[in-house]
This record gives structure tokens, C-alpha cells and sequence, in this order.
């Protein structure tokens, strides 16, 4: 099939060949593509020979500028960690409280507070910390174990019920449905409900109060306003860890249900715990 | 006895099946084999209704031999819509996770079938398939090896439907782009090995003194898949009646191992197939010789050459040594040109016929394709530059790029090769309706065009969130902030996708039509009456 042949639309010789109708044209390559692989290969040898690159024997040639991900990395950790240094030396010196007096410490410790949060604490007290049904909103000024900073640091470092902690915060509310009658369950569920709402049988209230005074002072108190000391929510209050109204109310009261936060000390350390306090403090409820 | 031999040797495979379905030492493994027997035992079944006691009719071998391409193009076009509905449901299933169905319907079972399926089950028979029509016609030889192109085409269905229900129950080696366990990848290690020696024994016989060059692109895409594939996949079954094994390789070398396997795919099924199909069909369609030979061989060496360095890009700032990280950059680089000598080919080959843009939406089709294909080969070592990559690893980014050269390219390159096979493959007169086909071109464009842009968008925007620090120094994000923000993208990413199959549906409504012999009577595309004057 070879024979000369020229392309009448482009007046430009094939190679002779052809192939079920397809023939190829004898142009050359186009100047500005072998110009810019040539380019790029330029550049290809001198980057390899800049940067560790062509493998040898036993290791590989290390590049004339001396560069190491490991040591970039290594530079910018320890450049980033010299910036944090003087913060996080008066973080670890200074109590919480006195962190959170300190304007430029405080700033610090909102900032990388909040960056912890991010990463350990959104997944139950939401990423906005507004909590959901059995995790604590962290934005008001409801504290089941108290909002001072140093609570708060308590409260983080050891956790709530977290049993391999054993400075954890311990507290268990018995189940009444083994102590009192459904009828008196009804009752103080009624009471209780009355204490920040309205209820939908209000005779109900009187001998729930009474129920209300002879099971439940010991730990939540005459006034219902709870105990700290204790973890004894504030019953007065509308802000409920559970469910509102006087239904949902009984059946805590019948089985409750207890929470579980885990213990961060052994996680997070120390600073980062007292940098999540001095940010859970800040959110607008702290005492 | 017309298929005799089948017969016997199917039952056989299918009993064999049906044994390791009964003792398989796990659950996923029994119902798999369960599968296969069926699989297989159907099939024979199908033959057995068709078998004839009688002496097979001779077969005239002096004609070309299209049976496996015409099942090979309507395969192409029916796993096409199987892989980008899958694609679909997982980019919804990304935006709204309560799509996940779980065991079966998951994203993580769902997203390997994807893959695989629009890979290898859809680019995978339009390479299958046009190689064959392309190597007989330019070779002027028949297809080597009598009936071995059927079994390569059955064979390598029977992979696909063998590593589609593998996913869904769970069956994964985790390799991306080779997730099927040892048993299947054995299968088409022997499917494979047919297919090369089909490809090889015809150019063998070739009655035209010299091989054309999109030969060259489909035997360096069958002979290097061959390596990746054995290679990747060396690893040892825990048990021989049980789908679990563990790979020969480790760490980093395991990590190095995959992407050299995953960027290869890519570059020489993706690429180097789909080039040896371009450098038919855009050829033939637009009736005009190809731009430049010397081009042809020395993009086609250059790739060659380079491709097969790059993969460890995909491995930047990991544990994979800084010298591998930088070679791995430095040979994207220089791939740049090698992939646009196919560009510029592709593209100068219509120089003296650019007024059949107008009147023809297969040319258009393919020379969309040859634009996103140098568009995503820019892209890709732009994207392989270690400082780019810190933004661009990890994001969406990188789905985009992938998408714009396989919807892009891969897609919209095998759509154009369809369109003009299937009326020749069934001696029809033209295509049911070219006006369907500009239908499909523009779907299938802008779906693209939705698709790259929001992944451009949404990828750069998650990177530069991942890195944001404040002025104290700390992440201003959380991950889950990130991919809060991400939703509005994966919606409008699922739209586009949905145009693309929207485009796809109608190229199998169009291609159906022309096989039963319908021509839509419509009005002829604008322009393709003889013009008064000459386009410049």
C-alpha cells in the first residue's frame, strides 16, 4: 500500500500507509509542544536534583537544598508549638479561675478550648454545645454539678459516672417505682411539673408535694432547686435533661436514667482540659 | 454437536460451584458461589436450548467476525446506565444519608460497584469491544482463535457480575479499582490472557504490511493491564473455600503497590485504551487522515514510558519516602505533553472538516471528549505539584478531576464510537435519530460541565476549611463543620450526574431503536444540506 499520496485538502503528504480508509498526514511534530516537553523534562531533572529523589544502593540521593518532609513538618510543629509556649506555660501554672481573669489568657484558652471541643465534645453536646435529650446544654446557667470554672475543670478532667475514674462525679437517684406507689409516682410527677409549668390535673399537686417532701428533699431540698454537691438538678427551673411535663417526669422518677461522661484528663492532659473548662465557662452560662 | 463442548465444560464449572457454595467456610463466600452456579448454570441451560445434534453449520471465515462486538456494544451501553445509576444513588446517598440501605445498599458496598462498574464494566466493553472491531478492520484479518472472542466476552461479563455481587455481599480485598477477592481476580488474570492472545494472534495475522497506531494504544493498554493486575492482586487465600486473603505486600510498599496499580489503570485502560479508540473513530467519522504520524509514535512512547512512574503523586506527604514522592511528581510533570500529543492529534485531525461540528453530534461528541481529556490531563499534574496537592488530596477536588476525564473523556469518546458502530455492526442505514444524539451531547456536557465546577468549588472550599487556622494557631473547623458544608455540592453533584445518565438513557433508547431496524423520521440536522458556500 505504500505509495506517495498527498492530502487534497491540506496539500500536505500522507505516509502511504492506509488503513480501512484511514491514511496519516507527514506533518511535524508542532514546535510549541517538543518546546514544552522539553521544558518540563528541564524541570523534571533539576527538581530531582534539588529534592531527594533518584534511589541508590542503600538509600537515596538527598537533593542539593536538603529537604525532608519530616524535618518541614518537625519546623512548622515547633515553630507553631513556640507560639502557644508562653500561653500554655501560664495555662499549666495558673489555676482555671485565674486564667479565666487573665483578658489575654482567656483569649487563648476560648480559642483552643473551642478547638478541643470541636474535635471531642460535639458529638454529644452538639456543635453549637446546646445539647440534646440526655446531654446537658452547656450555654445556660443550668449546672447539674456547678458551673464555676473549676467545677467545670472537675467535671472534665474526672467525668460523670465514668467508673474507671475514681475522682468521678458519683451520684445515682434511686428507682421509686420500687419504693412508692404508681399513684404517689403520678403525684410528685404532677408536683414537680407544677413547680415551672402548668399541669393537666391540678389535684394532683398537694399530695404530690407531700410525696415531694417526705422522698425527695434529701437531694434535690425543700425548695426543689437541687444540689451540686449532689448532681441533683434544679426542678424549678423549665429546662429539662430528659423530657418536659409530667409524664416524662414519672418515668424518671419510676427507673431513671443516669448519664455517663467519660473521664478526659487521661486523654486530653491537663492544659487542654483547663483550656475546655475556661471555654465551657465562656459560653454564657459559667458562674 | 453445536455447543457440545460448552455444555460439558460449563456443568462441570457449574457443579464445581455449586460444591464450594455447599462447603464454603463462610457465609459471604457460600452465597457468592451460590451465585456463580446460578450464573453459570443458567447459561448453560440457555445453550442447551439452543443446541442442535446436528453438524454446525460451517462458519465463512473470510468475513469479519462481529457476533461478541454487537453483544460487546450492547453491554457497553447496558452497563453504562447500571454504573452511572449507581453513581447517582451514592452521590445522593452522600447528600442524604438515610438512603443507605444497609447491609446490602450501602455507600461503602455501592461505591466499589460504581467504580467498577462505569471502569470496567462500561469502559471495559467499549474497549472490549471496539478493539476487536477496530484490530480486524485495520489488520484486514479476521479475529484470532475461532471461537475465543466469545469466550472473552462471556468471560469477562461473568467477571463483572462475579465482582458486582461480591461487593454487595461484602466481599472486598479493599484495593481501589481491585476490590474483587483472589477467586475472581484469578478469572480474569485466564479471561485476560485470552483476550491478549485474541488481540496479538490477530494483528499476527494482519494482511497490511505495518500495525496502525490504535493498535499500538489497545496492545499496550491489554498487555500492561495484564502486569498491574497480577501484580496488585498477589496474595494468599486464607482458604481455598473462603473469599478472604491477604496480600503479598505491606505498609507503604502495599500503599506504592496499589497506586502504582490505580494510577496505571487509569493511565493505560483509561487513557491508552480509549486513545487507540479515539485514533479510529475520529478518523473515520470525520473522514480525514490523521493530523501527524510522527506525533502518534512519539506521544505514544513518551506515555508509555512516563505513565508508569507517576503513581506514587497519590501518595504525597504520606509515608512513602520523600525520593518516591518526588519522582512520582516529577514524571506527572513531564506526562503533560505526552497526553496532549493525543489532544492535538485528536483535534488537528478535523483541520479541513471543523463545518461537520455543526451538522454531525458524533463528531462533536468525540471532540468534546479529546477537549476533557486535555483538559484533565493539564489538570492531573497540576494536581500531582506536592504544594497543589496539600490542598487538593483528600477533597472533592479529586473526584472532580476524575469525573472530568472519565464522563469527559472515557464517557463521551465511547458514545461516539457507539454511535457510529452500532449502525454498521447491524447494517442499518443511519442511526435511529441524530437528533437524540445532540440531545445526549448536551446533557451529557453540561452535566459535566455542573459536576467538575461544583467539585472544583466544594473541593477547594473543603481543603481550605480543613487547613483554616486562627490567629492562635488552631483549626477553626472540625471535620464535621466541613462536611455540613459540603451538602449544597453533593446535591447540585448529584444533578449533574443525573443529567449524564438522563444522556445515557437516551443513547440505549436511540441505539435499541436502530438495532429493530427503526429510523426516526425527523427533520435533518441545520447545515447538513449542501451549503451555498464553503465553510472557512
Amino acid at each position: 500500500m505504500s505509495s506517495e499520496h498527498i492530502d487534497e485538502v491540506s496539500g500536505i503528504s500522507t505516509t502511504g500507509h492506509e488503513w480501512d480508509g484511514i491514511r496519516e498526514l507527514n506533518n511535524p511534530l508542532p514546535q510549541w509542544w517538543v518546546i514544552t516537553f522539553y521544558i518540563t523534562v528541564a524541570w523534571a531533572v533539576a527538581y530531582t536534583i534539588a529534592y531527594p529523589a533518584w534511589p541508590m544502593l542503600s538509600s537515596a540521593t538527598k537533593g542539593v537544598l536538603g529537604y525532608s518532609s519530616r524535618n518541614a513538618v518537625k519546623i512548622e510543629l515547633a515553630a507553631a508549638e513556640a507560639a502557644k509556649g508562653k500561653y500554655v506555660a501560664a495555662i499549666q501554672q495558673k489555676t482555671v479561675s485565674e486564667i479565666a481573669a487573665d483578658d489575654a489568657l482567656r483569649e487563648f484558652a476560648v480559642a483552643a478550648g473551642g478547638a478541643t471541643f470541636k474535635v471531642n465534645c460535639v458529638q454529644c453536646h452538639g456543635s453549637g454545645a446546646q445539647g440534646s435529650k440526655g446531654f446537658p446544654n452547656l450555654n445556660d446557667d443550668d449546672w447539674l454539678w456547678g458551673g464555676t470554672t473549676e467545677q467545670i475543670q472537675q467535671t472534665i478532667a474526672h467525668g460523670i459516672r465514668f467508673a474507671s475514674d475514681p475522682d468521678t462525679r458519683q451520684s445515682e437517684m434511686p428507682p421509686f417505682g420500687d419504693i412508692i406507689t404508681p399513684e404517689q409516682i403520678a403525684q410528685v410527677g404532677a408536683y414537680v411539673a407544677s413547680l415551672s409549668g402548668k399541669v393537666q390535673d391540678a389535684s394532683l399537686i398537694e399530695p404530690g408535694a407531700k410525696v415531694f417532701a417526705e422522698n425527695c428533699v434529701a437531694c434535690h431540698g425543700d425548695n426543689a432547686k437541687g444540689n451540686k454537691e449532689l448532681g441533683a438538678p434544679n426542678l424549678t427551673d423549665a429546662i429539662w435533661l430528659y423530657a418536659p411535663g409530667e409524664t416524662a417526669i414519672a418515668v424518671q422518677v419510676r427507673a431513671p436514667k443516669h448519664g455517663v461522661m467519660p473521664a478526659w484528663i487521661g486523654r486530653l492532659g491537663e492544659t487542654k482540659v483547663k483550656e475546655l473548662a475556661v471555654y465551657v465557662h465562656s459560653l454564657g452560662g459559667g458562674e | 454437536m453445536k455447543f457440545g463442548t460448552e455444555i460439558v465444560v460449563l456443568s462441570l464449572f457449574a457443579f464445581a460451584a455449586l460444591v464450594a457454595a455447599g462447603f464454603g467456610v463462610e457465609g459471604p463466600f457460600r452465597q457468592h458461589m451460590g451465585v456463580l452456579f446460578f450464573a453459570v448454570a443458567g447459561f448453560t441451560a440457555i445453550l442447551l436450548r439452543n443446541t442442535d445434534f446436528k453438524p454446525a453449520a460451517p462458519i465463512d471465515t473470510s468475513v469479519y467476525m462481529d457476533g461478541p462486538i454487537r453483544y460487546g456494544a450492547i453491554a457497553t451501553v447496558f452497563w453504562g446506565v447500571v454504573g452511572m445509576l449507581v453513581g447517582v444513588i451514592i452521590a445522593l446517598q452522600l447528600a442524604y444519608p438515610h438512603l443507605n440501605i444497609q447491609p446490602w445498599f450501602n455507600f461503602g458496598r455501592l461505591r466499589p460497584l460504581h467504580t467498577s462498574g462505569v471502569v470496567f464494566a462500561f469502559g471495559g466493553n467499549a474497549l472490549l469491544c471496539t478493539s476487536l472491531y477496530v484490530v480486524q478492520r485495520t489488520c484486514r484479518a479476521r479475529l484470532f482463535g475461532g471461537k475465543l472472542a466469545w469466550f472473552v466476552f462471556w468471560g469477562y461479563q461473568l467477571f463483572i457480575v462475579m465482582a458486582a455481587t461480591g461487593y454487595l455481599l461484602g466481599i472486598t480485598e479493599a484495593r481501589e479499582y481491585a476490590e474483587p477477592e483472589w477467586y475472581v481476580d484469578l478469572w480474569l488474570t485466564i479471561v485476560w490472557v485470552a483476550y491478549l492472545i485474541l488481540f496479538l494472534g490477530t494483528i499476527l495475522k494482519r494482511k497490511e504490511p505495518h500495525i496502525y497506531v490504535a493498535n499500538w494504544f489497545y496492545l499496550s493498554f491489554i498487555v500492561t493491564i495484564a502486569m498491574l493486575h497480577v501484580v496488585n492482586n498477589l496474595s494468599m487465600p486464607a482458604s481455598f473455600l473462603g473469599s478472604k486473603s491477604y496480600s503479598a505486600f505491606s505498609g507503604v510498599q502495599d500503599a506504592l503497590t496499589q497506586w502504582w496499580y490505580g494510577h496505571n489503570a487509569v493511565g493505560f485502560f483509561l487513557t491508552a485504551g480509549f486513545l487507540g479508540m479515539m485514533y479510529y473513530f475520529v478518523p473515520k467519522q470525520a473522514n480525514r487522515p490523521v493530523y501527524s504520524y510522527r506525533l502518534s509514535i512519539v506521544h505514544f512512547w513518551a506515555i508509555i514510558f512516563l505513565y508508569i512512574w507517576a503513581g506514587p503523586h497519590h501518595l504525597h506527604y504520606t509515608a512513602l519516602p520523600d525520593w518516591a514522592q518526588t519522582l512520582g511528581m516529577a514524571f506527572s510533570i513531564m506526562l503533560w505533553m505526552p497526553s496532549w500529543g493525543g489532544m492535538i492529534n485528536g483535534l488537528m485531525t478535523l483541520s479541513g472538516a471543523w463545518d461537520k461540528l455543526r451538522t454531525d453530534p458524533i463528531i462533536r461528541m468525540m471532540v468534546m471528549a479529546v477537549a476533557f481529556y486535555g483538559m484533565s490531563t493539564f489538570e492531573g499534574p497540576i494536581m500531582s505539584i506536592k504544594t497543589v496537592n496539600s490542598l487538593s488530596h483528600y477533597t472533592d477536588w479529586t473526584i472532580g478531576h476524575v469525573h472530568s476525564g472519565a464522563l469527559g473523556w472515557v464517557g463521551m469518546i465511547s458514545f461516539g464510537a457507539i454511535y457510529y458502530m452500532v449502525p454498521k455492526l447491524w447494517n442499518r442505514e443511519r442511526l435511529y435519530s441524530l437528533r437524540l444524539v445532540t440531545w445526549h451531547f448536551w446533557l451529557a456536557t453540561l452535566g459535566i460541565v455542573v459536576y467538575a465546577a461544583v467539585m472544583w468549588v466544594s473541593g477547594i472550599m473543603q481543603g481550605l476549611m480543613w487547613r483554616e487556622y486562627d490567629e492562635q494557631g488552631f483549626l477553626v473547623y472540625s471535620f464535621a463543620e466541613t462536611v455540613a458544608a459540603m451538602h449544597p455540592f453533593y446535591v447540585m453533584r448529584a444533578i449533574g450526574g443525573a443529567m449524564y445518565l438522563t444522556g445515557a438513557l437516551l443513547m440505549a433508547w436511540n441505539v435499541t431503536m436502530t438495532i429493530l431496524g427503526h429510523q426516526r423520521e425527523e427533520r435533518p440536522m441545520p447545515g447538513s444540506e449542501p451549503a451555498l458556500r464553503p465553510a472557512e
